[in-house]
């Protein structure tokens, strides 16, 4: 049977160990993917299925995993690394900007590095510091890197299929608090494009903009603005490097309203990006200045006040009220 | 070409390269008079830490088979490297440093003529490159800094495709595959993790060829390369680690990188290390040669640390008067690398003059085609900048790419000479 319903970490597996079957030049490596499974065991019995070549567990060194990943696909391997959490990509963060986005335009396409890192992201598991953060805007910045974060199972699934797939470096984005939300997999569909944004649910007053772990938040907020007469669209952007700006233009130039969520902080981050292009392609539609809830300018802060620092529902139906205010 | 293998093994146990003690002994004494003599001769803020000095076994750490004054000396744990060297390869090599340095002398002339933004001197240091390049297969695969012109011309490289990116016509320019030679890394010491990797690749796939990553005194400080020698250690990867310390990185000197030997350095990670004089090619031939021999026997990493000097300034932008003394680099000339084979050639080989003065013209005439080459080297079209950034496309990029066109087109109807 092809249709499943998995939970994400479990889609995420799934789609890792049919990458491994079906092409034996793709690697797992990162810091305890192996026997332990990955400490949200999302590689969980893969090293047991393919063995301790394909299936690597590393040494706890970031910036190595990622620079003898780029030295592997030079010789033709498929890396996957995982970097255990969000807060620990920094030592590779030169490998990655430098080294990895820069190789193809520095050969004029003469190699091709097609690394795909897997990062967990995001908050609201009550972690301690550094496992909580969102730098997906530090990727996206970077030209020569893609940058995609998937909100559903069937996405994770499909979209780390293209990503593996992808002949670019690709930084795959988990929504780690949504890693045990389950939904239906179909593992024999035809995929939508990997860098396509969708409709999650159709609304004519105000579209929500949101990718990962928020767009759980912005189905409940349209859900809650329902039952007081507001019919609010959410787009799923699910890739942030390339944005499909136009399926949210289409959407726009309809609801003539934009309201964009994100756990990251606001400043210069995605949505910033965002509400920039929309500004510019929907000027005379918009009926409100486009209105961003994320992050604040601080540190992530510590579990206890992490409700009060993640975008909710009450903050992203607050940011409607003020959008539709206008 | 084998070191005994019984000795080989025990060696490798004991993470260090294969000697045969009594023999060593015997040039032991002989070494150690001249590396003093070099110590001596050195600037004396130099810590005694990174000078050329014996081990605590009294071996000599410095493997040498030429002299400064070209004179062949016996090394019972290298010589069989080197053994069926024939006169041809030594004239080989030789004319492999003098193109090197022509090629690299005419790359600082283009620099000062405005034809090229930069420039980093291999000056001094083509025994240690000419000798490990030409240690290598063709199978094998080079990852460089950017000063490895030497090896690029070892390698088969076109000289003149080094040159692009420090004319500022490219990034790097050069297909990495069809030499096997990888694009020249400026981050200091982020291609020796790439090396690892690929070493891993090589030795996944069941081939013997192995791998070497160049890097220096400098980058041995970096964390990459100490990432790189655990997981090459760990995964036994076949890669030797290629350090040429000159000395100085930029303005620091080596003692600013390490409080010891930087060959040492291999012993905590588990792996042989060995120090060769950079400055005699036919040594670093042969260490580079054991060491890759490990690699295709699946004995995993070498360090190998080339003794050698630095003897131009860092790049054209550098000024070393700034930080360091004549005398020493007047010490250094005298262990010229090109000289002492020069010296051997002249008095233990039927090398003539004929010869010398051949590979002058030769070298003369690389010197013209590369400044022709470079001359003519014509700058990229525009919309070069949105060349290859992905392999797959980007929207974004198509979508700049097309107004960046539009805008570059609405300037056509100027008058020449008036677009941007």
């Amino acid at each position: 049977m092809a249709v499943k319903k998995l939970p994400i970490a479990k889609a995420i597996n799934e789609s890792l160990r049919t990458a491994l079957e079906n092409d034996p030049k793709v690697l797992v490596m990162g810091e305890d993917v192996g026997k332990l499974g990955g400490v949200f065991r999302v590689t969980d019995g893969l090293q047991k299925d393919f063995g301790e070549e394909r299936v690597i567990d590393t040494p706890l060194a970031e910036s190595g995993i990622v620079g003898t990943a780029i030295g592997l696909a030079l010789r033709g391997y498929r890396p996957v690394v995982e970097i255990q959490f969000d807060g620990f990509v920094f030592p590779a963060y030169d490998q990655i900007v430098t080294q990895l986005a820069k190789m193809h335009a520095r050969a004029l396409g003469k190699v091709k590095v097609p690394v795909v890192i897997r990062i967990p992201y995001g908050g609201g598991i009550g972690a301690v510091e550094h496992h909580s953060e969102s730098p997906e805007a530090l990727f996206a910045h970077v030209a020569g890197l893609k940058v995609v974060s998937p909100s559903n199972a069937s996405d994770a699934y499909w979209m780390l299929q293209q990503a593996i797939q992808s002949d670019d470096p690709v930084i795959y984005f988990e929504p780690k608090r949504r890693y045990w939300d389950k939904s239906e997999v179909d593992t024999e569909a035809v995929p939508g494009a990997l860098h396509r944004a969708v409709v999650a649910r159709e609304g004519a007053d105000l579209t929500l903009a949101a990718y990962g772990p928020m767009v759980k938040v912005c189905m409940e907020a349209a859900a809650a603005a329902e039952e007081e007469g507001k019919s609010l669209e959410v787009v799923d952007l699910r890739s942030i490097s390339p944005m499909d700006f136009d399926t949210v233009q289409r959407s726009v130039e309809k609801t003539r309203r934009l309201v964009v969520v994100h756990e990251a902080p606001v400043f210069l981050g995605s949505g910033a990006e965002l509400a920039a292009r929309i500004t510019e392609r929907c000027f005379y539609h918009l009926e409100a200045p486009v209105l961003r809830v994320g992050g604040y300018h601080a540190p992530y802060p510590p579990a206890r006040l992490e409700d009060e620092y993640l975008p909710g529902l009450d903050r992203v139906l607050d940011a409607v009220d003020r959008s539709l205010a206008y | 070409m084998t070191v005994d293998s019984a000795d080989s093994t025990a060696a490798a146990q004991q993470a260090q390269p294969p000697r045969k003690r009594a023999a060593a002994k015997k040039t032991a004494a002989k070494k150690a008079t001249h590396t003093k003599k070099a110590a001596a001769k050195k600037s004396p803020k130099r810590s005694p830490e990174t000078a050329p000095r014996e081990t605590p076994q009294g071996q000599s750490e410095l493997v040498q088979l030429l002299t400064p004054e070209g004179e062949r000396v016996a090394n019972p744990e290298f010589d069989a490297y080197v053994d069926a060297v024939t006169d041809d390869e030594l004239r080989g090599l030789y004319r492999d440093m003098v193109m090197s340095r022509r090629f690299d002398a005419e790359a600082v002339t283009l620099q000062r003529q405005g034809e090229l933004g930069l420039w980093p001197s291999l000056l001094g240091q083509e025994a240690a490159q000419v000798g490990s390049g030409r240690a290598t297969r063709r199978d094998d695969y080079v990852f460089p800094t950017y000063r490895e012109h030497g090896v690029a011309w070892c390698r088969g490289v076109d000289p003149t495709n080094l040159l692009g990116m420090f004319r500022g016509v490219n990034n790097g320019g050069w297909d990495p595959g069809s030499n096997n030679f990888h694009l020249y890394t400026i981050v200091i010491g982020s291609q020796t993790l790439h090396a690892t990797g690929y070493a891993m690749g090589a030795a996944k796939d069941g081939t013997d060829s192995a791998v070497i990553a160049y890097f220096g005194d400098g980058a041995s400080s970096q964390g990459d390369v100490a990432e790189s020698f655990t997981f090459a250690a760990v995964y036994n990867a076949p890669v030797v680690f290629f350090c040429q310390n000159n000395q100085w990185a930029i303005s620091e000197p080596t003692e600013r990188q390490t409080r010891v030997p930087l060959y040492q350095r291999a012993q905590g990670y588990g792996f042989p290390g060995v120090r060769v004089d950079g400055n005699d090619v036919l040594a670093c031939l042969a260490v580079t040669r054991w060491a890759l021999e490990r690699a295709r026997r699946g004995e995993g990493p070498t360090l190998v640390e080339a003794f050698t000097y630095r003897m131009g300034a860092h790049t054209t932008s550098d000024d070393p008067t700034r930080y360091r003394a004549d005398d020493e680099r007047a010490s250094w000339e005298a262990k010229d690398p090109i000289e002492r084979l020069r010296a051997y050639l002249a008095s233990q080989t039927d090398t003539d003059e004929g010869f010398f003065a051949e590979l002058d013209a030769e070298s003369e005439a690389l010197g013209k085609r590369v400044r022709e080459v470079v001359r003519a080297m014509p700058d990229p079209g525009h919309m070069a900048i949105f060349e290859n950034v992905y392999a797959d496309g980007h929207a974004l990029v198509d979508e700049e790419r097309a107004q960046f066109a539009a805008y570059q087109a609405s300037f056509a109807d100027e008058p020449a000479g008036e677009g941007v």
